[in-house]
Protein backbone atom coordinates (compact mmCIF):
# COMPACT_ATOMS: atom_id res chain seq x y z
CA UNK A 1 0.00 0.00 0.00
CA UNK A 2 1.26 3.47 -0.86
CA UNK A 3 1.86 6.10 1.77
CA UNK A 4 -1.36 7.86 2.78
CA UNK A 5 -1.60 11.54 1.88
CA UNK A 6 -2.52 12.32 5.47
CA UNK A 7 -2.20 10.06 8.42
CA UNK A 8 -3.76 10.80 11.80
CA UNK A 9 -2.64 8.86 14.88
CA UNK A 10 -4.18 8.93 18.36
CA UNK A 11 -5.48 12.42 17.84
CA UNK A 12 -7.17 14.06 20.80
CA UNK A 13 -8.58 17.57 20.79
CA UNK A 14 -9.94 19.28 23.86
CA UNK A 15 -11.31 22.78 24.19
CA UNK A 16 -10.38 23.45 27.80
CA UNK A 17 -11.66 20.40 29.64
CA UNK A 18 -14.21 19.48 26.99
CA UNK A 19 -13.09 16.63 24.74
CA UNK A 20 -14.08 17.30 21.12
CA UNK A 21 -12.13 14.55 19.42
CA UNK A 22 -10.93 11.33 21.02
CA UNK A 23 -8.48 8.71 19.80
CA UNK A 24 -8.82 9.46 16.12
CA UNK A 25 -6.86 7.17 13.79
CA UNK A 26 -7.42 7.90 10.15
CA UNK A 27 -5.57 7.52 6.85
CA UNK A 28 -6.50 9.75 3.93
CA UNK A 29 -5.62 7.90 0.72
CA UNK A 30 -3.84 9.81 -2.04
CA UNK A 31 -5.80 10.80 -5.14
CA UNK A 32 -9.10 9.84 -3.55
CA UNK A 33 -12.08 11.65 -2.07
CA UNK A 34 -12.52 11.06 1.63
CA UNK A 35 -15.71 12.27 3.26
CA UNK A 36 -16.27 13.01 6.92
CA UNK A 37 -19.92 12.74 7.87
CA UNK A 38 -21.73 12.88 11.15
CA UNK A 39 -24.25 14.87 13.15
CA UNK A 40 -23.63 18.43 14.33
CA UNK A 41 -21.13 18.52 17.15
CA UNK A 42 -19.63 15.20 16.16
CA UNK A 43 -16.24 16.87 15.70
CA UNK A 44 -15.94 16.43 11.94
CA UNK A 45 -15.24 20.10 11.25
CA UNK A 46 -12.77 20.25 14.13
CA UNK A 47 -10.96 17.23 12.72
CA UNK A 48 -10.73 18.92 9.33
CA UNK A 49 -9.48 22.12 10.96
CA UNK A 50 -6.80 20.09 12.73
CA UNK A 51 -5.70 18.78 9.32
CA UNK A 52 -5.43 22.40 8.12
CA UNK A 53 -3.60 23.29 11.36
CA UNK A 54 -6.23 25.91 12.10
CA UNK A 55 -6.72 24.00 15.35
CA UNK A 56 -3.82 22.46 17.18
CA UNK A 57 -4.49 18.93 18.31
CA UNK A 58 -4.08 18.43 22.07
CA UNK A 59 -2.45 15.04 21.64
CA UNK A 60 -1.44 12.79 18.79
CA UNK A 61 0.28 13.16 15.45
CA UNK A 62 -0.66 14.22 11.97
CA UNK A 63 1.66 13.55 9.04
CA UNK A 64 1.20 14.95 5.54
CA UNK A 65 2.94 12.89 2.86
CA UNK A 66 5.21 11.54 5.56
CA UNK A 67 6.07 14.97 7.06
CA UNK A 68 4.92 15.89 10.55
CA UNK A 69 2.33 18.69 10.70
CA UNK A 70 2.84 21.09 13.58
CA UNK A 71 4.23 18.65 16.11
CA UNK A 72 6.74 15.85 16.03
CA UNK A 73 7.88 13.20 18.45
CA UNK A 74 11.43 13.82 19.64
CA UNK A 75 14.02 11.20 20.61
CA UNK A 76 12.56 10.90 24.11
CA UNK A 77 9.11 10.28 22.72
CA UNK A 78 7.83 13.72 23.71
CA UNK A 79 5.57 15.82 21.56
CA UNK A 80 7.35 18.96 20.39
CA UNK A 81 6.25 21.89 18.26
CA UNK A 82 7.99 22.40 14.94
CA UNK A 83 9.43 25.80 13.98
CA UNK A 84 6.88 27.99 12.23
CA UNK A 85 8.70 28.04 8.87
CA UNK A 86 8.53 24.25 8.79
CA UNK A 87 4.86 24.30 9.77
CA UNK A 88 4.18 26.71 6.92
CA UNK A 89 6.03 24.49 4.45
CA UNK A 90 3.89 21.46 5.33
CA UNK A 91 0.70 23.53 5.33
CA UNK A 92 1.55 24.75 1.83
CA UNK A 93 0.67 21.30 0.53
CA UNK A 94 -2.89 21.76 1.76
CA UNK A 95 -5.64 23.94 0.33
CA UNK A 96 -8.67 24.83 2.42
CA UNK A 97 -12.20 25.78 1.41
CA UNK A 98 -14.52 27.20 4.07
CA UNK A 99 -18.24 27.07 4.64
CA UNK A 100 -18.35 30.89 4.68
CA UNK A 101 -16.04 31.23 1.61
CA UNK A 102 -13.92 33.81 3.46
CA UNK A 103 -13.06 35.76 0.36
CA UNK A 104 -11.37 39.09 1.04
CA UNK A 105 -14.00 41.73 0.30
CA UNK A 106 -11.55 44.45 -0.71
CA UNK A 107 -10.12 42.45 -3.60
CA UNK A 108 -11.68 41.38 -6.89
CA UNK A 109 -12.07 37.70 -7.75
CA UNK A 110 -8.80 37.90 -9.65
CA UNK A 111 -7.18 39.72 -6.72
CA UNK A 112 -8.33 37.04 -4.29
CA UNK A 113 -6.93 34.24 -6.43
CA UNK A 114 -3.62 35.92 -7.29
CA UNK A 115 -2.93 37.48 -3.85
CA UNK A 116 -1.05 34.58 -2.24
CA UNK A 117 1.06 34.08 -5.35
CA UNK A 118 2.08 37.74 -5.25
CA UNK A 119 2.44 38.27 -1.51
CA UNK A 120 3.67 34.91 -0.28
CA UNK A 121 5.45 33.46 -3.31
CA UNK A 122 6.64 36.78 -4.80
CA UNK A 123 5.44 35.81 -8.26
CA UNK A 124 5.49 38.90 -10.53
CA UNK A 125 2.07 40.52 -10.83
CA UNK A 126 1.51 39.72 -14.48
CA UNK A 127 2.42 36.06 -14.15
CA UNK A 128 0.40 35.71 -10.93
CA UNK A 129 -2.66 37.14 -12.62
CA UNK A 130 -2.25 34.86 -15.62
CA UNK A 131 -2.07 31.85 -13.33
CA UNK A 132 -5.04 33.13 -11.32
CA UNK A 133 -7.01 33.62 -14.53
CA UNK A 134 -6.32 30.01 -15.52
CA UNK A 135 -7.79 28.87 -12.18
CA UNK A 136 -10.83 31.08 -12.60
CA UNK A 137 -11.34 29.53 -16.03
CA UNK A 138 -11.20 26.11 -14.40
CA UNK A 139 -14.13 27.02 -12.14
CA UNK A 140 -15.96 28.76 -15.01
CA UNK A 141 -15.61 32.32 -13.73
CA UNK A 142 -13.12 33.94 -16.10
CA UNK A 143 -15.78 36.51 -17.02
CA UNK A 144 -16.18 37.50 -13.35
CA UNK A 145 -12.50 38.21 -12.71
CA UNK A 146 -13.04 41.93 -12.09
CA UNK A 147 -16.00 41.49 -9.74
CA UNK A 148 -15.77 42.00 -6.01
CA UNK A 149 -17.11 39.25 -3.74
CA UNK A 150 -20.14 41.41 -2.87
CA UNK A 151 -21.05 41.37 -6.56
CA UNK A 152 -21.00 37.56 -6.82
CA UNK A 153 -23.57 34.95 -5.84
CA UNK A 154 -22.73 32.55 -3.03
CA UNK A 155 -22.01 29.75 -5.47
CA UNK A 156 -19.70 31.99 -7.48
CA UNK A 157 -17.94 33.14 -4.32
CA UNK A 158 -17.31 29.56 -3.27
CA UNK A 159 -15.94 28.74 -6.74
CA UNK A 160 -13.58 31.72 -6.47
CA UNK A 161 -12.54 30.41 -3.03
CA UNK A 162 -11.78 27.01 -4.59
CA UNK A 163 -9.78 28.70 -7.37
CA UNK A 164 -7.89 30.69 -4.72
CA UNK A 165 -6.84 27.49 -2.94
CA UNK A 166 -5.98 25.74 -6.22
CA UNK A 167 -3.77 28.61 -7.39
CA UNK A 168 -1.01 27.45 -5.05
CA UNK A 169 -1.11 23.93 -6.52
CA UNK A 170 -1.84 22.11 -3.27
CA UNK A 171 -1.51 18.33 -3.14
CA UNK A 172 -4.51 18.00 -0.86
CA UNK A 173 -7.76 19.98 -0.76
CA UNK A 174 -9.87 20.23 2.38
CA UNK A 175 -13.51 21.26 2.16
CA UNK A 176 -15.38 22.34 5.29
CA UNK A 177 -19.08 22.07 4.49
CA UNK A 178 -18.53 23.91 1.21
CA UNK A 179 -22.21 24.02 0.25
CA UNK A 180 -23.89 24.49 3.63
CA UNK A 181 -24.14 28.27 3.29
CA UNK A 182 -25.64 28.07 -0.19
CA UNK A 183 -29.17 27.95 -1.54
CA UNK A 184 -30.00 24.46 -2.81
CA UNK A 185 -30.00 25.87 -6.35
CA UNK A 186 -26.42 27.05 -6.00
CA UNK A 187 -24.94 23.92 -4.44
CA UNK A 188 -24.93 22.17 -7.83
CA UNK A 189 -22.36 24.46 -9.43
CA UNK A 190 -19.97 24.02 -6.48
CA UNK A 191 -20.42 20.24 -6.40
CA UNK A 192 -19.73 20.14 -10.15
CA UNK A 193 -16.41 21.91 -9.64
CA UNK A 194 -15.58 19.45 -6.86
CA UNK A 195 -16.51 16.47 -9.05
CA UNK A 196 -14.18 17.77 -11.79
CA UNK A 197 -11.43 18.13 -9.24
CA UNK A 198 -11.99 14.57 -8.01
CA UNK A 199 -11.91 13.31 -11.60
CA UNK A 200 -8.50 15.00 -12.01
CA UNK A 201 -7.22 12.83 -9.16
CA UNK A 202 -6.98 15.50 -6.47
CA UNK A 203 -6.71 14.18 -2.92
CA UNK A 204 -9.76 15.61 -1.18
CA UNK A 205 -11.15 15.57 2.33
CA UNK A 206 -14.73 16.77 2.45
CA UNK A 207 -16.84 17.51 5.48
CA UNK A 208 -20.34 17.61 4.11
CA UNK A 209 -24.00 17.27 4.77
CA UNK A 210 -24.39 16.27 1.14
CA UNK A 211 -24.74 12.56 1.83
CA UNK A 212 -25.62 11.97 -1.81
CA UNK A 213 -22.37 13.59 -2.91
CA UNK A 214 -20.43 11.58 -0.35
CA UNK A 215 -22.01 8.33 -1.45
CA UNK A 216 -21.49 8.88 -5.17
CA UNK A 217 -18.12 10.68 -5.33
CA UNK A 218 -16.48 9.57 -2.08
CA UNK A 219 -14.01 6.71 -2.11
CA UNK A 220 -13.81 6.60 1.65
CA UNK A 221 -16.49 7.50 4.16
CA UNK A 222 -15.75 8.20 7.80
CA UNK A 223 -18.65 8.51 10.20
CA UNK A 224 -18.02 10.48 13.37
CA UNK A 225 -20.23 10.65 16.41
CA UNK A 226 -19.55 12.43 19.71
CA UNK A 227 -15.91 13.02 18.90
CA UNK A 228 -15.14 9.45 17.96
CA UNK A 229 -14.59 7.82 14.63
CA UNK A 230 -17.34 5.22 14.53
CA UNK A 231 -16.47 3.63 11.23
CA UNK A 232 -14.41 4.21 8.09
CA UNK A 233 -14.64 2.39 4.81
CA UNK A 234 -15.68 2.36 1.18
CA UNK A 235 -19.17 3.80 0.63
CA UNK A 236 -20.47 0.41 -0.48
CA UNK A 237 -19.44 -1.09 2.85
CA UNK A 238 -20.36 1.81 5.10
CA UNK A 239 -23.80 2.29 3.58
CA UNK A 240 -24.49 -1.44 3.09
CA UNK A 241 -27.26 -2.95 5.20
CA UNK A 242 -27.34 -3.89 7.96
CA UNK A 243 -25.80 -0.58 8.96
CA UNK A 244 -24.23 0.50 12.17
CA UNK A 245 -27.21 1.50 14.34
CA UNK A 246 -25.93 5.04 15.02
CA UNK A 247 -25.31 5.59 11.28
CA UNK A 248 -28.77 4.22 10.48
CA UNK A 249 -30.29 6.70 12.89
CA UNK A 250 -28.23 9.55 11.41
CA UNK A 251 -29.15 8.65 7.83
CA UNK A 252 -32.85 8.53 8.69
CA UNK A 253 -32.76 12.26 9.17
CA UNK A 254 -31.33 12.66 5.68
CA UNK A 255 -33.73 10.54 3.66
CA UNK A 256 -35.58 13.56 2.40
CA UNK A 257 -32.40 15.52 1.72
CA UNK A 258 -30.88 13.80 -1.30
CA UNK A 259 -29.93 10.51 0.28
CA UNK A 260 -33.19 8.74 -0.45
CA UNK A 261 -31.35 6.64 -2.99
CA UNK A 262 -29.64 4.91 -0.08
CA UNK A 263 -32.82 3.85 1.61
CA UNK B 1 -19.50 97.58 22.03
CA UNK B 2 -19.39 97.41 18.23
CA UNK B 3 -18.36 94.47 16.14
CA UNK B 4 -15.36 95.70 14.18
CA UNK B 5 -14.19 93.45 11.33
CA UNK B 6 -11.37 95.89 10.63
CA UNK B 7 -9.40 94.36 13.52
CA UNK B 8 -9.37 91.05 11.67
CA UNK B 9 -8.07 92.59 8.45
CA UNK B 10 -5.41 94.53 10.27
CA UNK B 11 -3.96 91.38 11.84
CA UNK B 12 -4.52 89.08 8.87
CA UNK B 13 -0.86 87.97 8.50
CA UNK B 14 -0.66 86.85 12.15
CA UNK B 15 -4.00 85.10 11.90
CA UNK B 16 -2.85 83.22 8.81
CA UNK B 17 0.38 82.25 10.51
CA UNK B 18 -1.51 81.04 13.62
CA UNK B 19 -3.89 79.04 11.45
CA UNK B 20 -0.88 77.52 9.70
CA UNK B 21 0.67 76.43 13.00
CA UNK B 22 -2.63 74.92 14.13
CA UNK B 23 -3.10 73.06 10.84
CA UNK B 24 0.48 71.78 10.86
CA UNK B 25 0.32 70.58 14.47
CA UNK B 26 -3.11 69.06 13.94
CA UNK B 27 -2.15 67.11 10.82
CA UNK B 28 1.22 66.01 12.19
CA UNK B 29 -0.40 65.02 15.50
CA UNK B 30 -3.07 63.09 13.68
CA UNK B 31 -0.61 61.19 11.48
CA UNK B 32 1.76 60.42 14.34
CA UNK B 33 -1.12 59.57 16.67
CA UNK B 34 -2.64 57.26 14.11
CA UNK B 35 0.68 55.52 13.57
CA UNK B 36 1.43 55.12 17.28
CA UNK B 37 -2.17 54.10 17.93
CA UNK B 38 -2.00 51.41 15.27
CA UNK B 39 1.28 50.08 16.66
CA UNK B 40 -0.19 50.04 20.18
CA UNK B 41 -3.34 48.22 19.03
CA UNK B 42 -1.23 45.69 17.12
CA UNK B 43 1.11 45.09 20.06
CA UNK B 44 -1.85 44.66 22.38
CA UNK B 45 -3.41 42.15 20.00
CA UNK B 46 -0.37 40.01 19.33
CA UNK B 47 2.04 40.75 22.16
CA UNK B 48 0.44 38.64 24.88
CA UNK B 49 -0.86 39.67 28.31
CA UNK B 50 2.48 41.10 29.46
CA UNK B 51 2.24 43.73 26.74
CA UNK B 52 -1.52 44.12 26.65
CA UNK B 53 -2.09 44.96 30.32
CA UNK B 54 0.55 47.72 30.77
CA UNK B 55 -0.34 49.33 27.44
CA UNK B 56 -4.02 49.11 28.33
CA UNK B 57 -3.29 50.89 31.59
CA UNK B 58 -1.46 53.73 29.82
CA UNK B 59 -4.33 54.10 27.35
CA UNK B 60 -6.83 54.27 30.21
CA UNK B 61 -4.86 56.97 32.03
CA UNK B 62 -4.50 59.04 28.86
CA UNK B 63 -8.18 58.73 28.06
CA UNK B 64 -9.23 59.30 31.63
CA UNK B 65 -7.46 62.60 32.24
CA UNK B 66 -8.02 66.01 30.60
CA UNK B 67 -5.65 66.97 27.82
CA UNK B 68 -5.17 70.32 29.54
CA UNK B 69 -3.65 68.59 32.56
CA UNK B 70 -1.53 66.21 30.48
CA UNK B 71 0.04 68.98 28.44
CA UNK B 72 0.55 71.13 31.53
CA UNK B 73 2.32 68.27 33.32
CA UNK B 74 4.62 67.51 30.38
CA UNK B 75 5.54 71.14 29.71
CA UNK B 76 5.90 72.48 33.23
CA UNK B 77 6.61 69.20 35.02
CA UNK B 78 8.95 67.77 32.36
CA UNK B 79 12.01 69.83 33.39
CA UNK B 80 11.88 68.26 36.90
CA UNK B 81 12.56 64.85 35.37
CA UNK B 82 15.02 66.18 32.80
CA UNK B 83 12.64 66.62 29.87
CA UNK B 84 12.76 70.21 28.67
CA UNK B 85 10.94 70.75 25.42
CA UNK B 86 10.17 73.88 23.43
CA UNK B 87 6.47 74.66 23.16
CA UNK B 88 6.00 73.38 19.59
CA UNK B 89 7.74 69.98 19.98
CA UNK B 90 6.09 69.58 23.37
CA UNK B 91 2.69 70.38 21.88
CA UNK B 92 3.19 67.98 19.01
CA UNK B 93 4.33 65.22 21.36
CA UNK B 94 1.38 65.78 23.68
CA UNK B 95 -1.14 65.93 20.86
CA UNK B 96 0.27 62.77 19.21
CA UNK B 97 0.21 60.71 22.40
CA UNK B 98 -3.22 61.94 23.37
CA UNK B 99 -4.51 61.04 19.89
CA UNK B 100 -2.67 57.72 19.93
CA UNK B 101 -4.60 56.59 23.01
CA UNK B 102 -7.89 57.07 21.20
CA UNK B 103 -6.68 55.80 17.83
CA UNK B 104 -5.43 52.62 19.50
CA UNK B 105 -8.96 51.93 20.70
CA UNK B 106 -10.36 52.63 17.23
CA UNK B 107 -7.88 50.20 15.67
CA UNK B 108 -8.58 47.64 18.40
CA UNK B 109 -12.23 47.72 17.40
CA UNK B 110 -11.16 47.61 13.74
CA UNK B 111 -9.14 44.44 14.33
CA UNK B 112 -12.11 42.90 16.08
CA UNK B 113 -14.49 43.74 13.25
CA UNK B 114 -12.66 41.76 10.56
CA UNK B 115 -14.11 38.23 10.42
CA UNK B 116 -11.59 35.73 11.76
CA UNK B 117 -12.24 33.47 8.77
CA UNK B 118 -10.59 36.04 6.49
CA UNK B 119 -7.41 35.69 8.55
CA UNK B 120 -7.66 31.90 8.60
CA UNK B 121 -7.99 31.83 4.81
CA UNK B 122 -4.76 33.83 4.54
CA UNK B 123 -2.98 31.62 7.09
CA UNK B 124 -3.93 28.54 5.11
CA UNK B 125 -2.34 30.13 2.06
CA UNK B 126 0.93 30.66 3.90
CA UNK B 127 0.72 34.36 4.82
CA UNK B 128 3.00 35.44 7.63
CA UNK B 129 1.47 37.50 10.43
CA UNK B 130 2.84 40.75 8.99
CA UNK B 131 1.49 39.88 5.56
CA UNK B 132 -1.91 39.19 7.08
CA UNK B 133 -1.87 42.59 8.80
CA UNK B 134 -0.64 44.48 5.74
CA UNK B 135 -2.69 42.83 3.02
CA UNK B 136 -5.86 41.68 4.79
CA UNK B 137 -6.52 43.29 8.19
CA UNK B 138 -5.39 46.85 7.49
CA UNK B 139 -7.24 47.33 4.19
CA UNK B 140 -10.35 45.58 5.49
CA UNK B 141 -10.52 47.66 8.64
CA UNK B 142 -9.81 50.92 6.78
CA UNK B 143 -13.48 51.37 6.01
CA UNK B 144 -14.51 50.42 9.53
CA UNK B 145 -12.13 52.83 11.26
CA UNK B 146 -12.70 55.73 8.89
CA UNK B 147 -15.84 57.30 10.46
CA UNK B 148 -14.54 57.18 14.07
CA UNK B 149 -11.16 58.46 12.85
CA UNK B 150 -12.74 61.48 11.20
CA UNK B 151 -14.69 62.07 14.38
CA UNK B 152 -11.52 61.87 16.46
CA UNK B 153 -9.63 64.19 14.12
CA UNK B 154 -12.35 66.81 14.60
CA UNK B 155 -12.07 66.51 18.38
CA UNK B 156 -8.29 66.68 18.10
CA UNK B 157 -8.41 69.94 16.16
CA UNK B 158 -10.49 71.54 18.85
CA UNK B 159 -8.31 70.09 21.63
CA UNK B 160 -5.28 71.67 19.94
CA UNK B 161 -6.55 75.02 21.25
CA UNK B 162 -5.37 73.83 24.67
CA UNK B 163 -1.78 74.18 23.41
CA UNK B 164 -2.21 77.94 23.91
CA UNK B 165 -1.56 77.43 27.64
CA UNK B 166 2.02 76.36 26.90
CA UNK B 167 2.47 79.38 24.58
CA UNK B 168 2.49 77.48 21.29
CA UNK B 169 1.94 80.25 18.69
CA UNK B 170 -1.13 78.55 17.25
CA UNK B 171 -4.50 79.95 16.31
CA UNK B 172 -6.03 80.39 19.76
CA UNK B 173 -2.86 81.97 21.20
CA UNK B 174 -2.56 84.36 18.28
CA UNK B 175 -6.16 85.44 18.10
CA UNK B 176 -6.55 85.83 21.88
CA UNK B 177 -3.47 88.03 21.88
CA UNK B 178 -4.98 90.18 19.16
CA UNK B 179 -8.18 90.37 21.17
CA UNK B 180 -6.40 91.63 24.27
CA UNK B 181 -4.18 93.96 22.33
CA UNK B 182 -7.08 95.61 20.49
CA UNK B 183 -9.68 95.27 23.23
CA UNK B 184 -11.70 93.31 20.63
CA UNK B 185 -12.56 90.16 22.59
CA UNK B 186 -15.86 89.49 20.88
CA UNK B 187 -14.34 89.72 17.40
CA UNK B 188 -11.49 87.45 18.42
CA UNK B 189 -13.67 84.75 19.93
CA UNK B 190 -16.09 84.92 17.03
CA UNK B 191 -13.28 84.67 14.50
CA UNK B 192 -11.80 81.67 16.34
CA UNK B 193 -15.11 79.84 16.25
CA UNK B 194 -15.51 80.50 12.53
CA UNK B 195 -12.00 79.36 11.60
CA UNK B 196 -12.22 76.15 13.66
CA UNK B 197 -15.63 75.41 12.27
CA UNK B 198 -14.50 75.90 8.65
CA UNK B 199 -11.59 73.48 9.14
CA UNK B 200 -13.82 70.93 10.90
CA UNK B 201 -16.39 71.13 8.14
CA UNK B 202 -13.72 70.64 5.47
CA UNK B 203 -12.32 67.62 7.35
CA UNK B 204 -15.75 66.06 7.75
CA UNK B 205 -16.54 66.51 4.06
CA UNK B 206 -13.19 65.01 3.08
CA UNK B 207 -13.96 62.07 5.37
CA UNK B 208 -17.37 61.50 3.84
CA UNK B 209 -15.86 61.66 0.37
CA UNK B 210 -13.19 59.09 1.28
CA UNK B 211 -15.84 56.87 2.83
CA UNK B 212 -17.96 56.81 -0.30
CA UNK B 213 -14.91 56.19 -2.48
CA UNK B 214 -13.64 53.34 -0.30
CA UNK B 215 -16.98 51.68 0.11
CA UNK B 216 -17.83 51.17 -3.57
CA UNK B 217 -16.75 47.54 -3.45
CA UNK B 218 -19.09 46.76 -0.59
CA UNK B 219 -22.31 48.10 -1.96
CA UNK B 220 -22.19 48.28 -5.75
CA UNK B 221 -23.96 45.67 -7.81
CA UNK B 222 -22.74 44.13 -11.07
Amino acid sequence: MTLPAISVRNLVKRFGQTPVLQDIDLDIPEGKVSCLIGPSGSGKSTLLRCLAFLEEATEGMITVNGEALGFFENARGERERLPSTQIRAVRAQIGMVFQQFNLWPHMTALGNVSEALKTVHKVPRKEAEERAMAQLKKVGLENRAGHYPAQLSGGQQQRVAIARALALSPKIMLFDEPTSALDPELTGEVLTVMRDLAADGMTMVVVSHEIGFAATIGHQISFLDQGRLVLTGAPADVFAKPRHPRLEQFLDTYLDRGASMLA
Amino acid sequence: MMFDPGVILKHLPEIISGTGVTLALWIAGMVLGMFIGFVVATLRRYGGVMVDIPLGLVVEVLRGTPFLIQIFLVYYGGPFVGISLDPIPCGLLGLSIYAAAYYSEIFRAGYGAVPHGHVEAAECLGFSRLQVIRRILLPEMALIVLPPSVNLSVILLKESAVLSIITVPELTTTVSAIGSQEYAFLEAIFLLAVIYWVIVEAAARLGRFAESRFSTYRFSTP
